[in-house]
């Protein structure tokens, strides 16, 4: 790879052993991905859970954590996605103490290198949206789709060594989507009906995101005639890349790239392949189950918006879950804060649901979490949490948030 | 390697030479939503492999879905030995390739002879040359 004198000079270890080992890695990564330079970036946002990190991650960031502070601290601002523990509610999730150790430990680590403890996956929602045409070194598969498709940014799926590589050198080796030649649109869909929730958004997101098929292909989406909210193409895209392992759709005259068809593919070199309504009801029936028993219900990934808690807070109606089903509602640290502000915390706590903070429910140590309260049966809105949750042990349904907050009140699916 | 040896020629991979019996399966793969990592099992009732162990195996998959969290477990997984030998995919993401630059896991992508998924059977002895990008098999 051709690398600028600053670089060769973080290389050689002139810069200290962090921003060393940062430089390998990227040229190791970058060579496998026939990566010619780096790119600059100009944020990072980060795995930091600890049952991704395990207690080997954990060592290696304290590893790092201990260099002198002049040659560990990033060079750009680096934030980080949800953490495995609200230590607030641990206990009564029953996660262990030694899982909320581990985390604090991994916390300590982070912060000895400057990363700011955003703990959140809608980073773009909540902290600074980044802007078309801005390269980034982003975490988290959910916030890579949005700000690539959503916002014209450019980002890989950076894991959390290479985001940690990056906020240390301000670099992410120059592949995929940081070259205009990648984002042209491979296949094309044409979308016979209209998404009228979050859920449906999801659930449209996985369908195209199956049919996508893998990381370097890039859907191009037509038909779509409704405007979407922020949070309906946040469902959208993170099922999308939950189910595709996708990190750029074009949704034909709604997003930033795609005035139009022409603009991002050749459709005539394409096939396209229809969704309708059909395919969606199949979607939907695989993540059925009405009428069993129902341990938990789960609004989470991504983190809900303050509008996704308001509307948790309006649907409960000041009316009481059942007391065989638990109910969480998990957000960022920034939301939690607005939303304890204007009452829409106690409204849903009254309730007997749980509001969360700075965690996501699949990134919690969710099978030790279902094992020790005896949760099986999971109901949510997120059809990438259905995606990701049968691997935990877990028998996921999937409804609008409406049903959802009904079924919890009912302590059956609906 | 014999008379019976089969070379396939894939991209330059990362990771050091290795050897072992192969897992395959044209499913895709997540560390965070098909295994139980502590057991070594695939765990997603909806996978191919449910119920198989996949440690020290050359595991053989089409490609890499869903998330970030792999890179970091894969680390994760081999330092507590818990990990195949080395993973194989027709195209992997970013994120298995960071996490196995990351724990010096053998991983390589991109045949030149077709679906890799279909050139080696579950069973088969494997050897894998990241450096040089090349798999030798020796049919089971």
């Amino acid at each position: 790879m051709l690398l600028t004198e600053e670089e060769q000079s973080m290389l050689a270890g002139e810069q200290g052993d962090a921003r060393q080992w940062a430089m390998n890695h990227m040229i190791q990564v970058g060579e496998f991905f026939d990566a010619e330079n780096l790119v600059g970036v100009s944020q990072a946002h980060m795995m930091a859970d600890t049952e991704s990190l395990g207690e080997a991650g954990v060592q290696f960031v304290e590893s790092l954590a201990i260099l002198p502070e002049q040659d560990r601290t990033v060079r750009i601002p680096m934030i980080t996605d949800p953490r495995g523990i609200d230590f607030r509610h641990y206990k009564s999730l029953k996660q262990t103490d030694d899982m909320a150790s581990l985390e604090q430990r991994a916390i300590n680590g982070f912060k000895a290198l400057g990363i700011l403890m955003t703990d959140t996956c809608i980073n773009y929602q909540t902290i600074t949206a980044p802007t078309r045409g801005e390269h980034l070194a982003f975490g988290d598969t959910g916030v890579v789709i949005y700000c690539n498709s959503v916002l014209g940014a450019f980002s890989n799926f950076e894991g959390g060594p290479s985001a940690l590589a990056a906020g240390l050198t301000g670099r992410t080796p120059n592949y995929g989507l940081h070259l205009q030649r990648n984002r042209q649109g491979t296949k094309l869909f044409n979308v016979e009906v209209q998404p009228e929730n979050l859920t449906d958004w999801g659930a449209l997101g996985a369908i195209i995101g199956q049919r996508a098929g893998s990381y370097w292909q890039v859907p191009v989406i037509n038909g779509i005639s409704v405007t979407p909210s922020s949070d309906d193409l946040k469902h959208f895209g993170a099922a999308m890349a939950s189910y595709g392992s996708t990190p750029l759709f074009h949704l034909v005259g709604h997003t930033p790239e795609a005035p139009d068809i022409e603009t991002v593919c050749l459709p005539e070199k394409l096939s396209t392949q229809s969704i309708g309504a059909k395919d969606l009801e199949i979607f939907f029936g695989q993540y059925g189950n009405t009428g069993d028993k129902l341990d938990v219900v789960v609004f989470s990934a991504p983190q809900l918006s303050l509008f996704e808690m308001s509307e948790v807070a309006s649907l409960l109606n000041n009316r009481t879950i059942h007391p065989d089903t638990a109910m969480l509602v998990v957000t960022s640290p920034a939301v939690y804060a607005d939303a304890t502000r204007f009452g829409i915390t106690e409204k849903i706590e009254r309730s007997g649901a749980m509001v969360l903070e700075g965690m996501c429910f699949y990134q919690s140590y969710a099978r030790e979490m279902g094992l020790a309260n005896g949760w099986r049966r999971l109901l949510t809105n997120s059809a990438k949490l259905t995606n990701i949750i049968g691997g935990y042990g877990y028998q996921p349904s999937l409804a609008s948030m409406k049903t959802c907050i009904n079924s919890a009140i009912a302590g059956e699916v609906l | 390697m014999t008379k019976s040896t089969i070379e396939l020629v894939c991209h330059k991979g990362i990771g050091k030479l290795v050897s072992g019996v192969a897992l395959v399966t044209s499913d895709n793969f997540s560390a965070r939503y098909d295994l139980d990592r502590i057991k070594g099992v695939f765990s997603r009732p909806q996978h191919a492999l449910y119920g198989q162990n996949y440690v020290e195996k050359i595991l053989v998959v089409n490609t890499a879905k869903g998330g970030v969290a792999s890179a970091w477990m894969l680390n994760e997984m081999v330092q507590r030995k818990m990990a195949p030998l080395a993973l194989l995919f027709n195209n992997v993401n970013p994120i298995l390739a960071q996490g196995a630059a990351l724990a010096n896991l053998t991983m390589c992508d991109r045949f030149d002879q077709g679906d890799v998924t279909q050139l080696i059977s579950t069973g088969d002895h494997v050897t894998v040359d990241p450096t040089r990008g090349r798999v030798y098999i020796n049919k089971a």
